[in-house]
């Protein structure tokens, strides 16, 4: 099955991605102000400097948008048609938000969470996956 | 406040279109050739004249191939708008400031694209591997434009109370148009409310009828000073107003990512274009709004300033979209039923209406609002006459 994999070696998202390989969701926090930003980029836009650390998140998040995909799909989802995607806003950096997944438990598919229970709203936590020997991709599971 | 430099300074003087169909024998260069020549023929200009082009940046036919196909004049300008479709009006208000300042007499823009067939969609084609804004939504299947645009319009709904409904009032619109027009895909073939809802999903809570078309059409555009375009064999279509917007918190095609998604770049650019224009929402006539997907119609009646924020469905209601109503839109059929040129027949409808030629003639309209996407970093012109 041909994949869709991120580029892991981008000097700007390099951290994401390693951290994402220890099993840890982080974003960046500016060194200077500390404001909190994702998808990550080198200057802060809020005080116009570089320099940031990448901060653990909880890890819990709500479903802010979702919808379903059916096909015509590229063949690496299409059997797994319906299945919906989400963006998570953070619990913990509002209003950060990953687009991503959901999963019924941590190794489900993605198709995996009934139509019925896809809410805006709906509380998730994060789950990662190994994808590749540099790729781990954060996976959400509902929470109730 | 100092006056716009551009501001109905210069004139389309002449338009021209192939063929809008599936599967068609010519090449995309060919095609664009046949747009540009029909053009430069409806302007009574020779092609050796031409010393501007304006294009997209995602343009595959390159200057010098127009040129050396053509037999056009030595080029001393040309320009190349981006962000895809969010760049038509682009090519038009680039076009318009080589001719004020002196740098081109006489510019050709113009837009060619063969999609007809499903390999050549864009996302077809996806990496196995992708980086930039690209790896933070492709790996969770988030691939097709229709996918960003579902994800927005659920929001949309939530925060604004809209339904389908609305959408389909969109969908509707276009397709009465269309059956105006015998050149248009969907000429003959009508669309009711009952048709709408037993469309097929492509990405819930968007169905086909809410996706445009795919085909292959070129298009192209002559333009000149307005003391020019007096000699010309047509009534002059005055470009009155030109803008283009890209917010802070700009994706490519939704802005999921920024603090607040439903300010979309549609205000940026519209602030632009009205900032030096005579027309306003109030005293538009007529508008050509980018029709991709219908979600982004309901968004730029609020962008544009035809109803305030989260009102777009009711203001849909009650043919207000269509012919006779407040603000009929896309009287050629637009993007969901004429065919998808990037929104380059939203370019030539509007000239049709300010010349008063279009199947869908808004009596004794004045003024056209043409756009170019929404939620991509877009651009948006105003036509007079």
């Amino acid at each position: 099955m041909a994949e869709v994999l991120p580029k892991t070696d981008d000097e700007d998202t390099e951290g994401f991605w390693k951290a994402a390989k220890q099993g840890r969701l982080v974003v960046q926090k500016c060194t200077s102000c500390g404001e909190a930003r994702f998808p990550p980029h080198p200057y802060c836009g809020k005080c116009r400097k570089t320099g940031h650390e990448w901060i653990d998140c909880s890890g819990y998040g709500r479903v802010w948008t979702y919808a379903f995909v059916y096909k015509p799909m590229l063949p690496a989802f299409e059997a797994y048609t319906p299945f919906p995607i989400v963006y998570v806003e953070l619990e913990d950096h509002p209003p950060l938000r990953l687009a991503g997944n959901l999963v019924a438990t941590p190794d489900a598919d993605i198709n995996s969470v009934d139509q019925d229970r896809v809410k805006i709203g709906l509380r998730v936590k994060v789950v990662f996956r190994d994808r590749a020997e540099d790729v781990a991709l954060p996976y959400w599971m509902p929470v109730e | 406040m100092e006056p716009s430099i551009i501001k109905d300074r210069v004139a389309i003087v002449g338009i021209g279109e192939t063929r809008v169909g599936k599967a068609l024998q010519a090449s995309e260069q060919e095609l664009t050739c046949q747009a540009i020549a029909a053009a430069l023929a409806d302007a009574g200009i020779d092609p050796k004249e031409v010393d501007g082009l304006s294009s997209f940046s995602i343009e595959t036919t390159d200057e010098e191939a127009v040129s050396r196909n053509l037999g056009l004049g030595d080029l001393t300008y040309f320009v190349r708008s981006p962000h895809g479709g969010g760049g038509g009006c682009a090519t038009v208000g680039y076009a318009a400031m080589g001719l004020v300042t002196g740098q081109a007499r006489v510019t050709v823009a113009w837009r060619a694209r063969k999609r007809s067939k499903p390999e050549q969609r864009p996302w077809m084609g996806t990496a196995p591997r992708v980086k930039d804004r690209l790896m933070w939504t492709n790996p969770f299947g988030i691939i097709r434009p229709v996918d960003e645009l579902a994800l927005f319009f659920r929001r949309y709904m939530h925060e604004w109370g809209a339904t389908r409904e609305h959408l389909c009032n969109i969908a509707m619109a276009c397709r009465a148009h269309a059956n105006r027009k015998p050149e248009s895909i969907m000429y003959g073939r009508t669309l009711d409310r009952d048709t709408y809802f037993s469309g097929r999903w492509i990405c819930d809570p968007l169905s086909l009828y809410d996706c445009c078309l795919e085909t292959d059409l070129a298009q192209a555009v002559v333009m000149v000073s307005a003391d020019r375009a007096k000699d010309c064999p047509n009534k002059p279509v005055y470009l009155h107003s030109f803008g283009q917007g890209i917010t802070i918190d700009s994706g490519m095609l939704g802005s999921l990512f920024g603090v607040n998604p439903m300010h979309t770049q549609g205000y940026i650019a519209a602030e632009m274009l009205y900032r030096y224009s005579d027309f306003k929402a109030s005293n538009i006539d007529v508008a050509q709004l980018y029709d991709s997907f219908t979600p982004w119609v309901l968004q730029q009646l609020e962008s544009y300033g035809f109803c305030k924020p989260g009102e777009a469905g009711s203001f849909s209601e009650n043919g207000t979209l269509e012919l006779g109503g407040r603000l009929p839109i896309n009287t050629g059929g637009g993007s969901l039923s004429d065919g998808y040129s990037h929104g380059y027949n939203h370019i030539i409808e509007g000239v049709k209406q300010m010349r008063g030629t279009s199947t869908a003639q808004v009596a004794d309209a004045q003024s056209c609002l043409i756009t170019s996407s929404d939620g991509a970093p877009t651009s948006a012109i105003i036509l007079r006459n």
